[in-house]
Parts: structure tokens; C-alpha cells; sequence
């Protein structure tokens, strides 16, 4: 732990430490673009010049400086403010002055700096130099004469996004960056190039002078797009969610977010249900909610129990419990979450968790990923990943082939390679300090739960500090859902072999209708998708950004996401809807605001109340019989950019997926 | 003068074929195997001891260059010696002269250095431009190769040493140091930050020294001849001898081998011809190539040309790329020539240099018309101020200082341009 000192303040660093975060740790604040702490080092930018003794008499980048044992550090001398000065002149002369019509303006790093440390006067009397701008894709905006070319958006792709994408073209002062061929920068965190831009070069399409940050009102709220529970603000203006940010959480997100948990929000003003719907006649016609009750009233007239309900994947835990209260207080115990189908066993709730947490899985040494498009299904878990490899883990796995941005072996689809473990594979599992299975949903629905928990032993999976036994979910809902018992043993079968007289759908967009034509379906959602176009009585809810909620991750990281803005129209928050159809049912549920419910819900599962890791105890034993059979076929995610009935309404995600995915021509905001 | 007897590239003008058997008649390629019989360390002594300081312009002692390397690899990765051939410095012109008469010398000398510093293949990074040259080192490399000089089992020493030849795409940055590395790896040549020094993580992440090729062309000769015979040339701590490029307004411009320390007009007087139009018709004499600063007739005449002697007029030897400017010169042109140059070379990595050096030059064009204030001759030493020093690599210091050498001496000549250019529009505005 070398001693230096700063500015007079002598401060003991830790080993490694920079003279930069030398200068932070004694709470000096030191200006700087190129740098950033989870990028690679440029040194590019040289603002964050400081003096350093012993060494040359000039300034010295203090970036890529090693602290060493005795720096007289001085951030505050003559020399470093004319430094300062310097460099600041030179990163505005060739920077237009266009900070009135800049999205970035108001959270601008350049136009911070620039009052702090800069000049305030220009002596720059030739011309400034422009930059034709950069196609790069559906959802960042160039403006490239703002640029200064720190390099973090080609060190992000390079290094975090594992994608050669971004760099650098020509030299010296025509120095341009841009996408290879200008072609749009196509992988799911691509657009957090927008949050490391220090300047307004690269700025959000979709919210391209929508509003100005100092308008905005900010809510903590996390990401339902998929099961990471990546932690975001939302930013809202009125009643409308302008966007979505990523949040600094290192257990989960660290601080990216996937391109549809940022992008989707335009989603949540279109194809809203903002009224109750009836059909009559076949058709979907407008009514009040007063006849929707009855008529659900009237279907279970006789026969409460007859009533089941089914969860979507974008629920939050209150809801469900609400459901749930409703259902049992009817007398029936038809509640499910797995809508598409799955049956796996959730006795012991360690054995679907991914266990080695986020975090945790960045220091495996030996990964067997089984069934899972990581990429698609869990974009910054791949980050994660591609560290893990880059600190010298292999990665193995098992299914279709996609592009992990890393190395990796793949062994085939047929999941039978596992019942007797190939030699390359097992060697380096069992070699391993720290190995790591990764069960993706693909695999689950092949039944391969059991199968793998007999992977634990064979391959030591759960060490002294380590857990390497790990399921990785797609749906935001699916953990809570598992610790409320919103389950059956068979799953939707069971609904389906029950034939209830009412189904309640809550979001319930990716199942099958199919078996329910004869049951009142009531879609309680809140987008037009395939739920509602099913549905016999729809009755507006809200979506994640319009209510409180406590969310399970795949980790069984127990999250709050607060409200961020109302509902539209007649739309009500879920619980709202389910505890008047008690009143309209005559059965008591036992809440009666958001507070009890919520006090309800954490003391039937405790967990739910602590916010941070649940215990799910100790893993399975596996059962000695079982064995993996099948081969997968394909993933569940067809679509990246189009998972989820917000995404699917959203006209950014839908232009995403065109020109990304499908190779759509490019639609240019002209046209 | 050096006489003939002690010059170490005796076939510098290609008056003899360039090729190995002539090269071996020559003294190339002689018992070389006894040369590195001799041992890494005393390889390093020697060179310490002859007192060879870089060619290729910053001067730093070879020998101790050679020391940092590694004695023994800990951990499997192999060193590299990388050789410096991108030789663009306006006014430069040495190494090509080795490598198309010379390229023996060369190949024998990274050998020897390689040898010495433990390195497993020596990469020659020749200019892109250098088209007929590449040619020529690259048959020479055969030669080596086909009479097992190089490769396997080199000169029959039981060492193994490769030479590659890589050619470079014309950038002037690549002759940096850690952006020849970068270059060599594939990458945008743009220089790396140091700390790491390339002694310590290189080409490849591996130990790796870079040399020019004139520091390493001369190894073989002085292990033959001895540190004592190269230490005889010039002043204490600036021993040998160096090649000269003379351009410029001499009457006849040439290279040629002379003793370190050798006076100016000394150098000039026996082998350019003197001056063109006599020594009172000399303006100036940029010493070192383009990115020294310049220094005017009165104090260059009588100087010693070597590193230190040059420092203390405030400029340096450089590559010894001597480029002499008589009175017909316009050297505000000259100079913001130079500083186009520098702009069109930047690498555009890092924020002074990219963004100053374009100023700079734009400055220097209004100064040549005389388009400006008094006032800006100042602000464009401090615009100068302000990138020499706070760059990553020297490039910004070279673009800075011959701004900074023509503020020093010439300032009377931008002043009058000035005043005279203002002057036409006086009466318009009253």
C-alpha cells in the first residue's frame, strides 16, 4: 500500500492504484473524457494532467500514471491549471458552439468541464473544422463535429460489447469516428455508447430533442425486459416515460443496460389498453367496468372456484400476490406462472436460481452453458461472461450456434452428449477451481432440470465460497413468482385439464389460448397484444413504470421499482382491479391499500421484504435416474428486440428489429 | 576530417554491388560467430563502452538500452528487437543510403544486437516509400538466410535469430517507438502510453527494443574494431561517428560519414562545397531534421555537431539531418511548411497535439502573409507551450519547437510581415 501525497495530504493507496484515483481517494476532483473506470486506459484525452515529483518537469496524465510509493501529487499548482487551460482550449477551438440545440446540453461532461477548468475566452480565430455524420443504426444519433475523440465508445464495443464495431478512421485532426462502413453498430448494448459520450456526438435517435435532462422527473425503477433486473431511472415529463437509464449497480448491471431495456419505453404510450373492453358478438366493444365485474360475476355464479389465473412475465410481486389472495379466497389454486408451458420442479427454489450470482460468475474459470442464447436472453450477463473468458475461463456450450463475442466451444444440440460427459469437457470442469453450469430456459423445457443437478456433483459445483449451479430465466416475473407459489405441479396443463369457468390472463401474452375457448378469458394487461386479442373482457392495467413493485431476478435479488408516472386513461394499477373483483366476487382478500398488501405479501414469504440476495438454502440432491434426453432445437427468443408486449408496441424496438435483424432497408426520419 | 581507413560504411555512395559476397569482401559477415562468442554481456559492455548513443535522435546510450532487457525470460515470452527503418523525418536520409548500399551491415548488426539482448527475431520496419529499398533488404535477408548467416543455428553459433522485413504504409507516427509496435501488430499506428516501456511489454505484450538502423548497423564493427578505436571520434559523451544529411542551399548536398563533434562550417567546407553564395549569404541551419529548432548563421558556424553542442544552442542533433537555408529562403514559409507537415502527420490520438498542430499551422500561414496581430506571435508561442510537453509522444514537442526556434530568432522578420501587410489596409480604413 503505497503512501503519496496530494496537495499536501499525505493518503495510503491501495497497490495498483493510479495517481487519478490516488487524487480521488483524497477527495480531489480530477477532469478527465477519455477516462473511465470500467474501460481500458487511453490517456487520450490528457485533461486530467496533474504534477507529479518525482518525475519530468511537465504534467503528467494522471490516468495511466501508477501510484508509487512517496508521488508528491499536486493537483492544484500553476502548472496544472495552465495545463488544464491548454488542453480544454484545444478540445473546445475545433468543438462547435451548438450547446442551444445539443441533446447533450445540460449533461454535457465537455460543457461542465469547460466552466470549471476552461478558459472562458476563445483565441481561436480560424475556421472550425465539421464532420459529416455517421449512420450508426436505429437508436444513436451523430453529430461527429462535436466529437473529441476520447475513444470510449470504440474501447466500450472493443472491450465490454466484444464487438470490432466502432474505431477510428484517418489521422491527426481529420481523425473521424465511425461504424465499419458506416453500417449500423448492431448488438443489444450498443446504445450505451450514448451514456459514455462525454459530448453530444453521439446522442439517443429516439429521444433526439425530445426534452432537456433539467425537466426531467427521475424514478428508480428496474428493468423488466428481461430476468437480469437491470436497476434503471426513469425519465419521465408529464405523464410520459421519455427514457430510460441504467443505473451504477456492479452486483447487476454494473452500469449498461440492453438496447430493449433503454429503448422499449416508447412502447408504453402505444397500443395502450386505456378503457374496459367487452366482447360482444365476437367483437371487442367498449363497456364500463361495472358490466365487465358482472359479467364476471355471472360466470362464476355457483361455482367461485372455478376461477384460475395466469401471470405474464413483466409482473411485479404485488400483483401476483394480489391474484393469488383472489384465487385461493375463491377457493381454487389454479395459479401459474410458466405460461408457456414449463413444468420444472420448484420444491427447492436454490436448484432454479442462478446461484454464483452476476458478480460471482465473472470469476469462473470453466463455464457449460446448456440451452441458452446468453446473448438474447440475458445481454448483460454476456458481459459478464465475455470477463470471465477474458480472465482465461472456457466456456462449453450446448445448443444451436450463436455468436457469444468470445471464445467458446460448441458441442452440439443433443443435450444425450451430457449422460456421458465428453472428455474435453469434463476435464477442464473438473480441473476447474470454479465451475459454473448455466441452464437456460431452452434446456428447462427439454426437462433437463434434474438431470443437471446431477452435473453438482460430477463436476463439483458448489465449493467452499462457490455455487456454480445456475438457471437462467428470460421472464422478469419468473423468480417472484416461484417464491409466492403462484405455481402447479403441472404446470398450465393443470389449468387446462380444470377447464375453469373464469381464466384471469394478468399480462399473459406469450401463452396459449388455445385450450380456454371455453372459459371467460379476462385479459388484465396493459397493451394490445396477443392477450387481450384473445381475451373475452379486457380490464386496463399498468405497466412496470406506472406502478410500485418489488421484483425477483434470476439471482433471486430482491429489487423495488417505483411509480414513475399514472396510467393512462381508465387503466388502474393491477391490485387495484383484483381486490374490487373481490368485492363484485363477495370474497375477502385482506388488503386494502398498496401498504397492506404489501405487508401482506412479506409476511407469507418474508424474503420478499429485503431488498438484496434471498436464501434459497442448499441445492437438491439429484436424482441418480435421471437423464438428459432431447436435443434443443432452437431458443426461446425468436426476436431480441420483440419479447414482450412493450417492446412489441414499441415503434423503436419494431425498427430495431427490421433493420438489424431483418435487413430491412434503412428508414431515414425524411422519408 | 575522417579518414577513409576509419569510416564504417565504406560503400555508402553504391560505388560497389551491395550484395553478401561483396559485403563479405568488405569485412561484413567476418567470423561473425566470434563475435557473439563473446557473450550477451560483454556484447553490452563493449557498446557501453564505445559510448554509441542513439541514431535515431533522441541520443539515449545504446549499450544501456541494449542492458534493460531481460537476462532470462520468467515467463516463457520471448524478447524482440525491432528495427527502426521508417525513417521520415524531413531531411532524413541515412538509413535509406545503408539499406540500398549497405544492407549487410544492417542484417549482421541485428544479429549481434539481437544476440545481445537475447531476442528471439529482429523486425526491420522500412518506410513504405522505400520501395526499391525494401527490395534490396529483403533479397538480402535471403542471402542470409540461403548462406545460413540468420535463421537456424546463425553463423554456426547454436543461436537461433530470425529477421523479418515489414513494411510500413507511409505514416510518419510510425517511426515512434510504440506506434511502430502497434503498427507491427496490425493496429492504427498510434503511440502507446508509457509506462509500459516496450523493454518491458513491446511488440506482442514481449520484452522489445527499438533501435534505428544506423545504431545497429555500426554494432559489428565497433565489436570488431573496438570501443577505444569509436570512442577516439568526437567530444566526451558524444563519441563516434555519425552520418551527415546535408540539404538544402550547400553547393553540393550529400551524406557522409564524419566524426561526431566535427565544426559546421568544418562539415560543410569539406564535403558540400561550402555555402551556396558564400558564408555571409547564410540565413539558418535547421541541424537535426525537421522537428529541432532552427539556428541562425552567427551561432551555427562554429558549433560542434553533436548532441551536446547543439543543446546548448538551444536545438539538437536529431538524425543529423542538416538542413541549410540561405538568404533566399522565406523562412516563415519554411517553417509553416514544417508545421503542415506535423498537422498532416499527427496521429490524432491525443487532444493537444490533434487539435494544436492544426492551429498551429493555420497561424503560421497568416503569419507568412503577415495576416495578423502582433499580439498572436505571442499567443502562438503559448499555443506552442501548451502542446510541447503534454502529449504522449514527442510528436508535439517536434511540431512545437520549430515554431518555438523561429519565434527565438526570427521574430523581428514576422513583426515587420505584419506591419507591412497591415499597412495596405490603413488608409482604407480611415
Amino acid at each position: 500500500m503505497p503512501k503519496v501525497t496530494v496537495d499536501g495530504v499525505e493518503i495510503e493507496v491501495p497497490a495498483g492504484a493510479t495517481v487519478l484515483q490516488a487524487c480521488e481517494l483524497a477527495g480531489k476532483e480530477i477532469p478527465r473524457f477519455c477516462y473511465h473506470e470500467r474501460l481500458s486506459i487511453a490517456g487520450n484525452c490528457r485533461m486530467c494532467l496533474v504534477e507529479v515529483k518525482p518525475g519530468p518537469p511537465k504534467p503528467q496524465a494522471s490516468c495511466a500514471l501508477p501510484a508509487t510509493e512517496g508521488q508528491e501529487i499536486r493537483t492544484d499548482s500553476p502548472m496544472v491549471k495552465k495545463a488544464r487551460e491548454g488542453v480544454m482550449e484545444f478540445l473546445l477551438i475545433n468543438h462547435p458552439l451548438d450547446c442551444p440545440i445539443c441533446d447533450q446540453g445540460g449533461e454535457c461532461d465537455l460543457q461542465d468541464q469547460a466552466v470549471a477548468y476552461g478558459r472562458g475566452g476563445s483565441r481561436f480565430h480560424e475556421n472550425k473544422r465539421a464532420v459529416t455524420e455517421k449512420y450508426m443504426g436505429p437508436l444513436i444519433k451523430t453529430i461527429m463535429t462535436r466529437c473529441i475523440h476520447c475513444t470510449r465508445c470504440v474501447r466500450f464495443s472493443e472491450e465490454i460489447a466484444g464487438v470490432d464495431e466502432i474505431g477510428a478512421l484517418y489521422r491527426g485532426e481529420d481523425m473521424q469516428i465511425t461504424t465499419y462502413l458506416e453500417r449500423a453498430a448492431a448488438h443489444e448494448l450498443s446504445a450505451n455508447v450514448i451514456d459514455l459520450c462525454p459530448v453530444g456526438a453521439l446522442t439517443s435517435r429516439p429521444y433526439a430533442f425530445e426534452a432537456r435532462p433539467w425537466e426531467l422527473k427521475k424514478t428508480l425503477s428496474i428493468d423488466v425486459s428481461d430476468a437480469v433486473g437491470a436497476n434503471i431511472t426513469l425519465h419521465s415529463k408529464g405523464r410520459e416515460v421519455m427514457r430510460a437509464l441504467p443505473r451504477v449497480n456492479d452486483d447487476v448491471n454494473e452500469e449498461w443496460l440492453s438496447d430493449k431495456g433503454r429503448f422499449q419505453v416508447d412502447g408504453l404510450t402505444k397500443r395502450r389498453l386505456d378503457r374496459v373492453w367487452l366482447r360482444r358478438e365476437g367483437k371487442l366493444q367498449p363497456a364500463e367496468w361495472n358490466e365487465a365485474f358482472a359479467k364476471i360475476a355471472a360466470a362464476l355464479e355457483g361455482d367461485k372456484a372455478s376461477i384460475a389465473a395466469v401471470a405474464g412475465d413483466l409482473l411485479d410481486a404485488e400483483t401476483m400476490f394480489a391474484a393469488k389472495a383472489l384465487v385461493n379466497a375463491c377457493g381454487s389454486n389454479l395459479t401459474e406462472a410458466r405460461q408457456t408451458g414449463m413444468t420444472y420442479d420448484v420444491s427447492n427454489l436454490a436448484a432454479v436460481n442462478f446461484n454464483s450470482t452476476f458478480a460471482g460468475i465473472e470469476t469462473a474459470d470453466a463455464i457449460l452453458i446448456i440451452g441458452s442464447n446468453v446473448r438474447w436472453e440475458a445481454a448483460l450477463l454476456n458481459v459478464r461472461l465475455r470477463k470471465a473468458v477474458k480472465a482465461g475461463a472456457k466456456v462449453f456450450i450446448i445448443g444451436p450456434e450463436w455468436d457469444p463475442t468470445y471464445p467458446a466451444t460448441f458441442l452440439g444440440s443433443d443435450l444425450k452428449i451430457l449422460n456421458r460427459v465428453p472428455k474435453q469437457l469434463g476435464d477442464v470442469m473438473k480441473s476447474a477451481q470454479r465451475p459454473a453450469v448455466i441452464l437456460g430456459a431452452a434446456a428447462l423445457a427439454k426437462g433437463a432440470l434434474p438431470a443437471a443437478l446431477k452435473l453438482v456433483d460430477k463436476f463439483g459445483l458448489v465449493k467452499d465460497g462457490w455455487n456454480g449451479f445456475n438457471v437462467l430465466h428470460i421472464s422478469a416475473a419468473r423468480m417472484a413468482s416461484l417464491m409466492l407459489g403462484f405455481t402447479l405441479p403441472g404446470g398450465m396443463g393443470d389449468i387446462a385439464a380444470a377447464s375453469p369457468k373464469v381464466l384471469l390472463s394478468l399480462g399473459a401474452d406469450e401463452m396459449d389460448y388455445a385450450p380456454f375457448a371455453k372459459s371467460l378469458k379476462v385479459y388484465i394487461g396493459h397493451h394490445g397484444d396477443r392477450g387481450a386479442h384473445n381475451a373475452d373482457i379486457i380490464l386496463p392495467g399498468a405497466s412496470y413504470a406506472e406502478k410500485d413493485g418489488t421484483y425477483v431476478n434470476t439471482e433471486g435479488r430482491v429489487q423495488f421499482a417505483e411509480k414513475a408516472v399514472f396510467a393512462p386513461g381508465d387503466a388502474r394499477e393491477d391490485w387495484t382491479i383484483l381486490r374490487a373483483l373481490a368485492d363484485v366476487l363477495g370474497v375477502t382478500v385482506g388488503f386494502d391499500s398498496f401498504e397492506e398488501l404489501q405487508a401482506k405479501m412479506i409476511a407469507a414469504v418474508p424474503a420478499l421484504g429485503e431488498e438484496g440476495l434471498a436464501d434459497y438454502g442448499p441445492l437438491p440432491k439429484g436424482d441418480s435416474s435421471a437423464r438428459f434426453d432431447g436435443a434443443i432445437a432452437g431458443y426461446p427468443i425468436k426476436d431480441f428486440y420483440l419479447t414482450n408486449p412493450i417492446a412489441r408496441a414499441s415503434a423503436v424496438m419494431q425498427q430495431c428489429s427490421d433493420e438489424l435483424l431483418h435487413g430491412a432497408d434503412v428508414k431515414e426520419a425524411a422519408e | 576530417m575522417l579518414a577513409d581507413k576509419d569510416r564504417i560504411f565504406t560503400n555508402l555512395y553504391g560505388f560497389q554491388d551491395w550484395g553478401l559476397k561483396a559485403a563479405q569482401a568488405r569485412g561484413d559477415w567476418d567470423n561473425t560467430k566470434a563475435l557473439l562468442e563473446r557473450g550477451p554481456e560483454a556484447i553490452i559492455e563493449e557498446i557501453k563502452a564505445s559510448g554509441l548513443r542513439g541514431r535515431g535522435g533522441a541520443g539515449f546510450p545504446t549499450g544501456l538500452k541494449w542492458s534493460f532487457m531481460p537476462k532470462e525470460s520468467r515467463d516463457g515470452r520471448p524478447s524482440f528487437l525491432v528495427i527502426n527503418a521508417d525513417e521520415s523525418e524531413p531531411g532524413s536520409c541515412k538509413d535509406r543510403e545503408i539499406i540500398r548500399h549497405d544492407p549487410h551491415k544492417l542484417i549482421e548488426g541485428a544479429l549481434v544486437a539481437g544476440f545481445a539482448m537475447r531476442a528471439r527475431a529482429a523486425y526491420i520496419y522500412i518506410r513504405g516509400e522505400y520501395i526499391r529499398e525494401a527490395e534490396t533488404l529483403q533479397k538480402a535477408i535471403d542471402e542470409a538466410y540461403a548462406a545460413g548467416l540468420i535463421g537456424k543455428n546463425a553463423c554456426k553459433s547454436g543461436y537461433d535469430f530470425d529477421v523479418y522485413m515489414h513494411r510500413g504504409a507511409g505514416a510518419y507516427i510510425c517511426g515512434e517507438e510504440t506506434a511502430m509496435i502497434e503498427s507491427l501488430e496490425g493496429k492504427k499506428g498510434q503511440p502507446r502510453l508509457k509506462p509500459p516501456f516496450p523493454a518491458g511489454a513491446g511488440l506482442y505484450g514481449c520484452p522489445t527494443t527499438v533501435n534505428n538502423v544506423e545504431s545497429i548497423a555500426v554494432a559489428p564493427t565497433i565489436l570488431r574494431r573496438g570501443a577505444a578505436w569509436f570512442a577516439s571520434f568526437g567530444r566526451e559523451n558524444n563519441k563516434g561517428t555519425k552520418l551527415f544529411q546535408i540539404s538544402g542551399h550547400v553547393e553540393k548536398p550529400c551524406v557522409v560519414e564524419e566524426a561526431m563533434s566535427i565544426p559546421f562550417e568544418e562539415l560543410i567546407e569539406r564535403h558540400c562545397g561550402g555555402i551556396r553564395g558564400g558564408w555571409d549569404n547564410l540565413l539558418a541551419v535547421i541541424p537535426g531534421g525537421s522537428s529541432v529548432p532552427l539556428v541562425p548563421a552567427e551561432q551555427i558556424r562554429h558549433a560542434p555537431m553533436d548532441f551536446d553542442g547543439l543543446k546548448e544552442l538551444g536545438s539538437g542533433l536529431g538524425t543529423a539531418a542538416v538542413i541549410v537555408m540561405d538568404k533566399s529562403t522565406d523562412i516563415v514559409r519554411a517553417i509553416s511548411r514544417i508545421s503542415y507537415f506535423y498537422k498532416h502527420e499527427s496521429c490524432g490520438q491525443c487532444t493537444p497535439c490533434r487539435e494544436g498542430t492544426g492551429w498551429m499551422w493555420r497561424m503560421m500561414e497568416r503569419l507568412r502573409t503577415g495576416d495578423a496581430a502582433i499580439e498572436e506571435i505571442d499567443m502562438l508561442h503559448e499555443v506552442t507551450k501548451q502542446v510541447e510537453g503534454h502529449t504522449i509522444c514527442a510528436l508535439g514537442d517536434a511540431a512545437a519547437w520549430p515554431i518555438q526556434g523561429l519565434i527565438r530568432h526570427f521574430r523581428p522578420e514576422l513583426e515587420r510581415r505584419i506591419n507591412e501587410h497591415n499597412a495596405q489596409f490603413q488608409e482604407a480604413a480611415e
